[in-house]
């Protein structure tokens, strides 16, 4: 159903993906969608399962499955926190607990007022800059409890 | 990098090209490289914005390269001044004026922001010279930080492509496989299974067509090998596939690569199109009659997919879990077709290896482990950073040697190889060679490479929970030793990290582990206990103090740690005061401060605040 029904239109995006590549195709057109419109729409899942022709369930099994997609809008600016053993080592999780509390997230991701949603990612890579975390494509090195209060207070002023 | 690229029909075609751009090259113009990868996470793009800049305003004829890692990420951004071999660390754009008047125009080094040795506290002019590259040795990593990744030109330069009009020239598939065999080479993902057996089951199998898949899946916490050649050196992964896709006679090509890894995947799609316009990939590479194409697929944030039956589920549209092998995927992988699949760092050393020759690479490294191992060294080490050394090379020159040991001089306490599939190793094994068999005897894997350094202030029963917690996050679910096993795995280190375990939880822990290491239906389950069992076996005093005594010798687990102020140090500033959540410190200004305990909540708010080293942690 629902290509018509469906308010948001990726019209653009099935292009990229023909009608015959079916499963095969899935797991990148789902990253296209959220790439685009920051989660899964459950509108755009729909027009997915005609266009690919997978049912919806496989669909959200596979959403489930990985921790990259998001069926919930997120914040407008994406924390990612790292949690790799350097990060660890070096503090990593007194960091963490800071930004979460200091946020009032409290087992949330996404404050209430959309401005942050917090990803625990398992390494960026950057583990020369440990403790670390990205906000949007930037990052932040090198991370103290007081010193992520400030960077996050920037973010909210 | 746009370059105008056409179609080259054959291999003298190629040899004509790559002779002609050696030739071009005027070796004495100045040519900076600066990473463009790592180093942006430091500012490197706002270094090479000033230099492109400058060079502008004073109109000088200097090439500017955005390269690759160069592995020195501990003195990031780093850039070397060519024809000079001139090396520079942490450079600002305000440094960038004093090195175009100097290094550039005069050739000479600016003396503060060149390398200083801590042992001699002499500067170091040449990147050479410096000891974190001097006990290197470069086959995977040798165009990172060197050149252009996104210039199939400058590759080709170097060599690149020559392998492949090798194989596909002079050599029939059999002669491949039989070069890599006789290298020793093993897959570097981490299990280390000979190359050259695989591919020779690969082209044994029947089916049609036969996949070529490309792990960059790189999720071991702690590990960025595979990341660095990708964003550094991508052709050399397209080039190394490609000739395996010819040894094993696959038309098909897969990249798996993780999404977390942003340049990586633009560089590598760049890559592709531009090795596809040469026809260096695609039909009838360099008018052999082989055909082969390679796609990109993007992981989607799953630590077991890198697992190679799950890596197969992933790509195909569904959830990445693992099933039972035989069959092995050599035999029936993608869409039931003999798929063979090897890691980067793996694929990054065929060309090598077929240029130079099996005989060549079987001259590095030790008896069952030949060639060299990329590392990501971090964690409590000074020189953090990428570093290629031979195979049988001591942990402890690794550590130390390159390096450069432990920051703040504290003591070194456990080095840890394969993440959370790995080992901790103690320091009286640290004269121990990095090779396959040596780090399983002890407990250890080599894994993928990432290697972690732990001092006194990393405590040994904290660091296992973490590495359970997240095997218990990334376990897909489907094999109950793997998914309830670890999570009672898990609930025991809790409990001993706070301060609740018994003398008897540390059996149970054991018999847990072995069990599952038994039972485990993949990989990520068979390897889980080892960090425990590793951790039981060499640094049991850490287990027994958390449990016998409520203390935490490394002052980490925090039910059994207490906040205090030192009053002798204390000058009543109210820093703590102003940043403490819980408001749990108080004192008058310019009087000592006290924290209440029943308040506290252990955040370290008031430690990282502290400019005078009042508050101790006990």
């Amino acid at each position: 159903m629902s290509v018509q029904t469906s308010a948001i239109d990726i019209s653009h995006l099935l292009e990229r993906y023909p009608s015959h590549e079916g499963q095969e195709a899935l797991m990148g057109l789902l990253q296209d969608i959220q790439e685009e419109l920051g989660y899964l729409p459950v509108g755009a899942l729909e027009t997915v399962s005609s266009h690919l022709n997978i049912p919806l369930s496989h669909i959200y099994g596979v959403i489930s499955f990985y921790s990259q997609f998001s069926l919930t809008p997120r914040g407008k600016n994406i924390i990612k926190m790292c949690m790799g053993t350097a990060c660890h080592i070096r503090g990593g999780q007194m960091v963490l607990e800071e930004i979460r509390s200091y946020l009032g997230l409290d087992g949330k991701d996404t404050t209430d007022d959309r401005l942050f949603s917090l990803e625990v990612v398992r390494c960026l890579g950057t583990c020369f800059l440990a403790p670390v975390m990205m906000i949007g494509n930037k990052y932040y090195g090198k991370l103290t409890t007081a010193k992520v209060r400030k960077i996050l207070k920037n973010y909210q002023d | 990098m746009h370059e105008d690229l056409q179609r080259i029909n054959d291999t003298k075609d190629l040899q004509d090209l790559r002779e002609r751009l050696k030739r071009e090259r005027d070796k004495d113009k100045v040519r900076i490289r600066i990473c463009m990868t790592g180093c942006r996470a430091h500012g490197a793009e706002e270094v090479m914005k000033a230099f492109e800049e400058e060079v502008e305003k004073r109109k000088l004829g200097v090439e500017i390269v955005a390269t690759g890692c160069h592995g020195f990420c501990a003195q990031a951004p780093v850039l070397v001044v060519d024809p000079y071999g001139i090396f520079y660390g942490s450079v600002s754009p305000d440094d960038v004026p004093e090195i175009i008047s100097e290094t550039v125009e005069k050739g000479k080094p600016v003396e503060r922001l060149l390398y200083t040795d801590p042992a001699s506290g002499k500067t170091i002019r040449n990147a050479r010279d410096v000891p974190f590259y001097k006990n290197q040795k470069k086959i995977v990593l040798r165009n990172c930080g060197e050149i252009d990744p996104t210039s199939i030109l400058q590759y080709i330069e170097r060599d690149g492509y020559a392998a492949l009009a090798k194989a596909l020239n002079e050599m029939d598939p059999e002669a491949v496989i039989g070069e890599i065999a006789s290298s020793g080479l093993r897959g570097r993902g981490g299990a280390g299974f000979p190359t050259g057996r695989k591919w020779s089951f690969a082209r044994a199998a029947s089916g049609d067509p036969k996949y070529m898949v490309c792990n960059a899946d790189e999720g071991d916490p702690g590990a960025f090998m595979d990341r660095a050649v990708l964003e550094g050196d991508p052709h050399t992964a397209i080039e190394g596939m490609t000739i395996a896709a010819y040894a094993i006679g696959a038309s098909e090509g897969y990249v798996y690569v993780r999404a977390e890894y942003p340049i990586a995947v633009e560089h590598l799609k760049k890559a592709l199109q531009d090795a596809q316009a040469l026809g260096l990939l695609g039909e009838n590479i360099l008018g052999s009659g082989f055909s082969f194409r390679i796609k990109i697929k993007k992981g989607s944030g799953a630590f077991v997919c890198g697992e190679e039956t799950a890596l197969i589920a992933s790509l195909e549209g569904r959830r990445g879990m693992p099933r039972p092998r035989p069959p092995f995927p050599v035999q029936s992988g993608v869409w039931g077709k003999p798929t063979c699949i090897n890691n980067v760092e793996t694929l990054a050393n065929v060309a090598p290896i077929i240029l130079n020759g099996g005989k060549w690479y079987s001259g590095i490294g030790t008896e069952k482990s030949k060639g060299t191992k990329v590392f990501a060294l971090a964690g409590k080490v000074n020189n953090t950073g990428l570093v290629e050394v031979p195979m049988g090379i001591t942990l402890k020159e690794v550590v130390f040697a390159v390096g450069g040991g432990i920051p703040d001089q504290r003591a070194f306490k456990a080095v840890l190889t394969g993440g959370p599939s790995g080992g901790c190793i103690p320091e009286d094994l640290l004269d121990l060679p990095v090779d396959y068999e040596s780090l399983a005897k002890v407990g250890a894997i080599m894994g993928s490479g990432g290697m972690i350094v732990a001092d006194d202030r990393t405590c040994m029963v904290d660091l296992s929970r973490f590495f359970m917690d997240f095997i218990q996050d990334e376990s897909c679910g489907k094999c109950v030793p793997c998914r309830i096993g670890t999570k009672r795995m898990l609930e025991i280190l809790i409990d001993v990290c706070n301060g609740r375990g018994t003398v008897e939880d540390l059996q149970v822990l054991e018999d847990l582990a072995y069990s599952i290491k038994d039972s485990a239906l993949c990989g990520l389950g068979q390897t889980a206990p080892n960090p425990v069992l590793t951790t039981l076996k060499y640094f049991k005093d850490e287990y027994l103090a958390h449990i016998e005594q409520g203390t935490c010798p490394a002052k980490v687990c925090k039910a059994l740690i207490q906040y205090r102020i030192i009053p002798d140090k204390c000058t009543g500033c109210g820093a703590c005061l102003k940043v403490c959540p819980t408001a749990a410190i108080t004192g008058e200004k310019k009087e000592v401060h006290d924290i209440a305990q029943e308040k506290c909540i252990k955040c370290g708010m008031c430690y990282s605040t502290c400019r005078f080293e009042a508050i101790e942690v006990v």
